[in-house]
């Protein structure tokens, strides 16, 4: 069994890790910095207002917190479906899904009005808001993979790995639903009231979760010296092009039905065809750089293992999944509310009208601050405890391959 | 006094709601509205809890608007301070009410009205809340407990009226009645301090020809009647969320 001859191993003390470490507390501390300005000052120092009311820190949050349990699966692979080839990965992927999840969940709580009642949040629910549910599903989340965790480094509970691995990739599956749902229970919002929210979640997550491990597990194994082979990494290609695809069906079932129903037809042309930034980040972003050309890096004959193109493939999936969560949210909301279907309304107060959304700088610190906290979890759990495997050479990994 | 005020609401409201002759075909009812009017609004003492026995509610007829609104929306001003938020841009200003022009696209008809919290029966904004903060009060008034909200602005995704609005920035001298707050999340709560203490919402204190409020579960309350003669239509009526306030002439 392959699994077998896997040994785990720290992370070795280099310079490279103390510079990343340096790196990634400048951004933290940056994103400190914003937290506390716009605390002090109000939000009346960032870009969003009441008609934009979320801005950029949720999708950068949204981003982190979908891809967190997507990052999970290399592992579920694994434990649930019983892919051998997977098994060895199956501690970093749980280890990226808690630290991606704990930094989508900094900068969603740090954007609140008042962060310094998150006790109230974690003991008043209201069990009716799928918010609610979503936070006791955030702690589920990370406990389950904690435990999934602890029963793959201890020989001792070894025999609970595969009950705490479906218990976790159940629990994900749930969460990203519950994620999705945030925007599908929204009735009076043309462009989200749709059960698809849940399932186009699920499978964003499944994209996205992947290209961040993909990128993760390349530069870990690249900057320790360890050896990662293409067995693995072409399984892992492919499967991403598996999920590209499962977005663009569920994107294009969401999108033409939009066109369908003359209630979301207005909201839909304008993302489509006359929303200005929006448009292009939907046909531009999410769809040519973030999902076609992934596709063609993926599928060209002559770029079969070619690393290089696989991690071009994974970043632009990533950024394609950015542009998609800023169509989703920041677009959905700059197309006005519908107050009298059929009529043209105006006010003093942005009826009617295209509403405007200019990130500001401390939006984009905070939002760049939980991507470090993520990153700075992951490069110091590597160093303190055998997350990855010694070595995913071809022959260590499938030892059959050749 | 309040008492004599509300009287005095309702006859003019009477008076202005039609012509000679409609008001000779539904004097019987006029004259029953009368005679309920009284005790309507009755002060609550304060160490009784709120029942939901009543439902408050109001009718405006925007027909009986001359301004669209906008004194209704100037008093709302005046008697909670939102607006003036010195550092906020205009769209992150706070709005508990604004007077909305409606053009119909085909026959190009126009009109305005008041729009603010509808207080809704199945308010979205109380679904969504995680904390239970955007309450519904047993007697229909919706609002934010400003003590447990979060601010985390769900409420104001979730709202068909665009009713809800974000403190961006710290605030000074603010009326001892209607406190308010940097990063919590606030709306028109039908003036509930007054109607606690047996006086109107000040909105309808400034168009008294042209609103009705009063007790939605009472058949017999001025407001129930008036719906019953004149229609009570509601805005965004396709969601069922069976509005508090209800409009004649939209």
């Amino acid at each position: 069994m392959a699994s077998q001859a896997i040994i785990f191993r720290e992370t070795n003390d280099s310079k490279g890790f103390y510079i990343l470490l340096a790196l990634l507390g400048a951004l933290l501390a940056l994103g400190a910095l914003a937290f506390f300005t716009a605390e002090h000052h109000g939000h009346h120092i960032t870009g969003m207002n009441n008609q934009v009311v979320w801005g950029l820190p949720h999708v950068f949050a949204i981003f982190l917190i979908v891809a967190a349990s997507g990052a999970l699966n290399v592992g579920s692979i694994g434990t649930v479906f019983g892919k051998k080839l997977y098994q060895p990965m199956g501690r970093l992927s749980a280890l990226l899904a808690i630290s991606l999840l704990v930094g989508g969940l900094i900068v969603l709580v740090l954007d609140l009005g008042h962060p310094d009642r998150l006790i109230v949040a974690m003991t008043t629910y209201n069990f009716k808001s799928i918010f609610a549910w979503n936070i006791i599903l955030y702690n589920g989340f990370l406990a389950l993979s904690a435990v999934y965790i602890w029963t793959m480094m201890d020989r001792k509970v070894k025999k609970f790995y595969k009950l705490a691995g479906v218990a976790a990739f159940t629990w994900r599956l749930i969460l990203t639903a519950g994620t999705g749902s945030i925007f599908g229970f929204l009735v009076a919002r043309d462009f989200y009231n749709s059960a698809v929210m849940a399932p186009l979640f699920i499978v964003m997550s499944f994209a996205l979760g992947l290209s961040v491990f993909i990128l993760v597990l390349h530069f870990a194994y690249a900057w320790t010296g360890r050896q990662l082979g293409d067995v693995v990494m072409n399984r892992l290609r492919y499967l991403l092009a598996v999920f590209i695809g499962g977005v663009l069906l569920l994107e294009g079932a969401r999108h033409f039905t939009g066109l369908y129903i003359a209630q979301k037809a207005g909201v839909e042309h304008f993302i489509l065809f006359e929303g200005g930034l929006y448009t292009q980040l939907f046909w531009v972003g999410q769809i040519m750089l973030g999902s076609l050309l992934p596709l063609s890096l993926i599928f060209c004959r002559k770029l079969t293992n070619n690393r290089i193109a696989l991690l071009l493939a994974a970043l632009f999936t990533i950024l394609g999944g950015f542009a998609q969560l800023y169509v989703i949210l920041i677009g959905g909301q700059a197309y006005p509310l519908t107050l009298f279907p059929d009529a043209d309304v105006s006010s003093d107060y942005f009826d009617g009208v295209l509403n405007t959304y200019v990130p500001s700088i401390w939006e984009l610190m905070l939002g760049m601050g939980g991507v470090a906290l993520t990153l700075v979890m992951v490069t110091i759990g590597v160093k303190v405890l055998r997350f990855l495997p010694d070595s995913l050479s071809d022959a260590v990994a499938d030892p059959h391959s050749k | 006094m309040s008492q004599n005020r509300v009287d005095e609401y309702r006859r003019n409201f009477i008076t202005a709601l039609g012509g000679a002759a409609a008001v000779v075909a539904v004097a019987p009812t006029l004259l029953l509205r009368e005679a309920h009017a009284a005790g309507e609004v009755a002060a609550k003492p304060a160490d009784q809890a709120v029942t939901n026995a009543k439902r408050w509610g109001m009718l405006i007829d925007v027909t009986k608007l001359t301004d669209g609104g906008a004194g209704m929306v100037a008093a709302c001003k005046k008697e909670h301070g939102w607006g003036d938020e010195a550092h906020s841009s205009p769209e992150q200003q706070a709005h508990w009410a604004r007077v909305v022009k409606v053009t119909d696209k085909l026959t190009h008809n126009s009109f305005s009205l008041p729009v603010m919290c509808q207080h809704c029966e199945n308010p979205p904004c109380v679904d969504v809340c995680p904390t239970g903060a955007s309450m519904k009060r047993a007697d229909g008034i919706v609002q934010v407990n400003k003590h447990t909200c979060i601010g985390c602005r769900y409420c104001m995704m979730a709202c068909p009226y665009k009713a809800r609005s974000f403190v961006h920035e710290a605030l000074q001298d603010q009326k001892p009645h209607s406190p308010r707050g940097m990063g919590t999340v606030e709306s028109c709560n039908m003036c509930v301090h007054r109607i606690d203490n047996g006086q109107l919402p000040a909105c309808v204190e400034a168009a008294p020809d042209a609103v009705v409020f009063g007790d939605l579960n009472d058949p017999n309350s001025a407001v129930s009647q008036a719906m019953k003669t004149i229609g009570g239509k509601q805005i965004r009526a396709d969601l069922e969320l069976n509005t508090g306030v209800r409009y004649h002439g939209i």
